[in-house]
Order: structure tokens, then C-alpha cells, then sequence
């Protein structure tokens, strides 16, 4: 057995495999599926300061090899989190993370503050890149400026590890990831979904909500690859890779592009039990070609 | 109710009609607890539009040749793909999901209508089996476009009177299930539905009115299945609510339906 342990910041993680926020509720969904402590990270469902509704249905619209969402950040707000979730999910034995979402850097902070007393959330992941919230969340994402002053306003309450979820929607992802590490960022996690759109043409009509969603699932991985390689040369901190991670072949070239973590997000719909096939498949990958370490293979990439 | 992903191995797949087939699978060690209601998110390979699972509700749990049985109504390329397997075949399958019907605890008072439209009728044969293990005798109300449509008629009928209706007259009385006069002679009081939304939006207009306690199985598009991405939810008096996990089957008076 390799050893799989990596850490992010001060976070340490038993192996590289994390959940992506949104795809895998807070954990217990899953607990029938996989032994959740053999998760490295399990990023729970994105929290805003107030309860939010989310958008009307229908918001998910199949497309080739992916899918798109519209769903909107619905959740019941960081104090019936505190109240009623964080009880349930604090003695996973597993790094349990929070995706802190928001639309005015009030509302980032004030939640970053909240749940920077919880003892048992080492971490955070802030979203400033939800494609499906009018107001603000990827607003912050788009613009080196929106991303320092959210990224340094939550900085200052936020004691713990500090991860910013960057937004793909850009013309230059490392200029946002390099704003995000000089605001004091721990790490950066990429990407978030595409904006895109699905339309019935029998019907002429739109198949989201919405009209436009955030596209995830296989199509996007070699977009999210190209990205996170970009990255990974653009800062110091260490980097987070997600986008279209199927099995354990696509984790692994993520760690190869220098990925320290990877995300898995809409393939755990495919495979409720994917997490711990792929850090096994990790393993035996390590194993094939006389790694002992995870580590050995993280940014490796020959070219 | 503890959910599984299972590996399981058809013993049949049979067609019914041009746009319906019933596959029967089993495992090798005995199927799960499984509630009349609840589906299953069935994997589809070989398809290249189908990425995500597709939700199909249990039509029929047949515990003598541990077999669980789903009615799949040809919709597009994923059904499609699904209604070409062969005895043998191993189907990957994540069940059971959601809450399924309520079946109160008394029910030797229960007169209990199951209506039926199109693939809808699927969990009713499961319903009704239930019910009449537990002691109740179920009227069937079943509705299709014609009478080809209209799906396994002789298991219906070994559990109970089985009223039918057809668009075109050619079985059954003419019309929608909700213009069968078995509706007026007022013996029910609980109503359980599943088929297309204009359909269930009727049966419960029924209900309301006539002060029926009426559960309706819904189908919003979904991709986890378990409550985890919140894509298929349903507006609701306590708000958006999954389908896949706080339903399929909701009560009338949750559903902020216009009745």
C-alpha cells in the first residue's frame, strides 16, 4: 500500500480524494455507499448567511457526456447548518469542509465567522463562482478585484484553511488564482461549472429554468485539466483539481498537471461509491509504477 | 431503508407492446426490502447520450424467484438502450430510493383506489399486491390511449376489480380516468396515483373535492437519486423539496398544485 496522505495548507488529508460541494449533500446520502472516512475531504453543500430557495424546476438538463445545473445555491442558511447539520456531520472522521457562498462580501464574511467557531470544519471553500446566482457569487470570481477583496475580507476572520473555488468563466483562470493567493488564500480549487445551455427544440423552449446552467461531468475534463496545469504554474499554494473526474485514470493525470487533492463531483451520480474506487485505483497506479508516495506523482508531468 | 448498489442479472426481458418492455432481474443473494413506490437509478452502458442513471420505479417485487421487476416505457435513447437486454445480462442498480406509499396501519376500513395512467400504473401492481397481502381489497382505475396501451391487465385483475379507460374507446370506458364512472359511486377513501402530471393533477382535483386523503407519485428529472444535488425538486408547503428522497409520493395537501 502507497502512502496516499497529502496535505493542503495545514490540512491533512488520508488521501487525495475529495468530494465536490453540491454533489455529495453532507455526506450522510452516502454513508450506504462508501465508508466515509476513507474520503480525504468531503466539501459539503454550499452555504449561504441566509436560507435560500434556489430556482425554480426544471434545473438539470442532461448533455452529451455531462450535465447542467441551475440549482442556485438552495440551502437552509449557516444557522440551521450550525443548528442541525453540523451535529450529524462532526463526528465524521473525515476533513468535513464547508463551501461558503454568498452575494455581497458581508455575507461571506459574516459566515466564514460563524463557522470559523466550529470546531470540528478545518477548513473552508469559498465560492465565488456559481454560475447559477444573479447577484454576485461568480461576480466576485470574474475580476481580479472582486476576487482580492472577497478573498482578503473573509481572510480576516477566517482562521482556518482558506480554499477559494475559482470560476472557469474567465479569459485568464491564473490571474484570478494569483489574486486569490496574494489575498491570502491557502489554496485554490478549479474548476467550477461552465456556463452553458440546453434548449428543446421541439418545443422552443429553454430545458433550464434559467435559460443558461453550469455544465460538469466528463465533457469538461480536459477544459478543467488544461486549467488546473495553467495554475498550478501560476502560484505557490497548493491546487485543488475537479472537473469531469470519472475514475481513478482521471485523477491521476490531475495529480500528474500538479493537482495536490482532486474533486469528485457529478460522477459520484453515476457511481455513489466512485470515491473509494479511485483512490484505490490511485493506489494500484502508484503501486504499478514503484511510487511510495502520492506525493511522488503530484505536478510529475513529463513534457 | 438502507440503499445498495447492485449488480443484478436479468432473467427476462419481455415486450409488451412496440413502446414498453418488463425486465425481470434477480441477484444472487436475496433483494433488499423494497416498499410499493419506492424505484430504483438504473446505469445504462453503451449509450452516448446517456450519461446519467434513469430513475424507473418497481413495478413488482416477486420474492419466490427473488426477482425485482421494472416496467420501462421506450423514451429515449437510454430506455431505448435499456429495453435491448438479454437473459443474463448484468445490470448495475442503486435501489431502493425514496419514501414510497402509505399504507396506514388499520386499513380493514380502507377502500383504496389505485389510478394508473400509461407507465404510471407501473407501482400500482406492486401497491396493490401489498395491500391485498395486508388485508385490504384494492379497486384499480387504469387509463391509457388505447387498449394495447394498457399493461399487464391479468396481474391487475388477480388482485382486485379493475375498471379501465381508453382515449379511443377500444377498451373500457371512453375518455380520461377521471370521467370513469366508477368515480361516482363515492365507495373510496384513499385514493393513490401515478402517471402524467395533467392526469394526477385531476385525480387530486377529485380527491380534493371530495375530501379523499390522495398521495400522487411524482417524476421530476433527476440525476443522484439520494438527495444530494437537489435537481429534482418539487415546490411544496414546506418548499423545494427532492422527489427523489422526500418523495416520489407526496400527499396532495403538501403539493402547492392548483386543485
Amino acid at each position: 500500500m502507497a502512502d496516499l496522505s497529502v496535505n493542503i495548507g495545514n490540512l491533512k488529508l488520508c488521501n487525495p480524494v475529495m468530494t465536490a460541494s453540491g454533489t455529495f449533500g453532507y455526506g450522510k446520502e452516502f454513508e450506504d455507499f462508501v465508508d466515509l472516512k476513507s474520503i480525504g475531504g468531503i466539501i459539503v453543500k454550499g452555504t449561504t448567511l441566509h436560507h435560500r430557495e434556489g430556482n425554480p424546476y426544471p434545473r438539470m438538463a442532461e448533455t452529451p457526456m455531462g450535465m447542467l445545473n441551475a440549482v442556485g445555491l438552495q440551502n437552509k442558511g449557516v444557522d440551521y447548518f450550525v443548528e442541525h447539520i453540523y451535529p450529524q456531520i462532526k463526528d465524521i472522521n473525515t476533513n468535513m469542509i464547508v463551501n461558503v457562498s454568498g452575494s455581497a462580501i458581508e455575507d461571506y464574511v459574516k459566515t466564514a465567522e460563524i463557522i470559523n467557531e466550529l470546531d470540528k470544519i478545518p477548513a473552508i471553500e469559498l465560492n465565488i463562482s456559481c454560475p447559477n446566482v444573479k447577484q454576485g457569487g461568480m461576480a466576485f470570481g470574474v475580476s481580479t478585484c472582486g476576487c482580492s477583496e472577497v478573498v482578503k475580507a473573509v481572510r480576516n476572520v477566517y482562521k482556518k484553511t482558506l480554499i477559494v473555488k475559482l470560476s472557469p468563466n474567465v479569459t485568464d483562470i491564473t490571474e484570478i488564482a494569483r489574486a486569490a493567493e496574494a489575498a491570502g488564500a491557502d489554496s485554490v480549487s478549479l474548476i467550477n461549472t461552465l456556463l452553458g445551455m440546453a434548449i428543446d427544440a421541439e418545443k422552443r423552449r429553454p430545458l433550464l429554468s434559467t435559460i443558461t446552467g453550469g455544465m460538469s461531468g466528463a465533457a469538461v475534463k480536459p477544459i478543467a485539466l488544461r486549467m488546473v496545469w495553467q495554475v498550478v504554474k501560476a502560484v505557490n499554494i497548493p491546487v485543488i483539481g475537479l472537473g469531469g473526474i470519472m475514475n481513478w485514470k482521471d485523477a491521476v493525470e490531475f495529480l500528474l498537471a500538479g493537482a495536490s487533492a482532486i474533486q469528485i463531483g457529478t460522477a459520484n451520480f453515476i457511481d455513489p461509491a466512485i470515491t473509494v474506487k479511485v483512490s484505490e485505483g490511485i493506489n494500484n497506479y502508484l503501486e504499478r509504477h514503484g511510487f511510495s508516495s502520492v506525493k511522488e506523482i503530484i505536478g510529475a508531468l513529463e513534457v | 431503508m438502507k440503499k445498495y448498489i447492485l449488480d443484478l442479472v436479468v432473467t427476462q426481458n419481455i415486450q409488451l407492446h412496440a413502446n414498453y418492455v418488463l425486465i425481470k432481474l434477480t441477484h444472487v443473494n436475496p433483494l433488499p426490502e423494497m416498499l410499493p413506490g419506492q424505484f430504483a437509478e438504473i446505469r445504462i452502458d453503451g449509450s452516448n447520450t446517456t450519461f446519467l442513471r434513469r430513475p424507473i420505479s418497481i413495478n413488482y417485487v416477486d420474492k419466490a424467484n427473488n426477482e425485482v421487476w421494472f416496467l420501462v416505457q421506450l423514451v429515449g435513447d437510454g430506455t431505448r438502450k435499456l429495453a435491448t437486454v438479454n437473459q443474463g445480462d448484468v445490470i448495475n442498480v442503486v435501489m431502493p430510493l425514496g419514501n414510497g406509499f402509505t399504507i396506514p396501519q388499520s386499513i380493514a376500513t380502507m377502500k383504496p383506489l389505485l389510478v394508473g395512467g400509461g407507465v404510471g400504473t407501473a407501482p400500482m401492481l406492486m401497491l396493490g399486491a401489498e395491500l391485498v397481502k395486508r388485508g385490504c381489497q384494492p379497486t384499480f382505475l387504469l387509463g391509457a390511449r388505447s387498449s394495447k396501451d394498457l399493461l399487464q391487465l391479468e396481474h391487475f385483475e388477480k388482485l382486485g376489480d379493475v375498471y379501465t379507460t381508453t382515449e379511443d374507446g377500444s377498451m373500457g370506458e371512453r375518455g380520461y380516468v377521471t370521467q370513469h364512472s366508477i368515480l361516482n359511486t363515492n365507495q373510496f377513501n384513499m385514493i393513490y396515483t401515478c402517471g402524467p402530471k395533467p392526469m394526477m393533477v385531476s385525480v387530486a382535483r377529485y380527491a380534493k373535492a371530495h375530501e379523499i386523503n390522495c398521495e400522487v407519485s411524482l417524476e421530476n428529472m433527476m440525476a443522484c437519486g439520494v438527495g444530494a444535488c437537489l435537481c429534482c425538486v418539487e415546490n411544496t408547503n414546506e418548499g423545494h423539496l427532492c422527489v427523489c428522497k422526500e418523495g416520489p409520493v407526496f400527499n396532495i395537501k403538501k403539493l402547492l398544485w392548483q386543485i
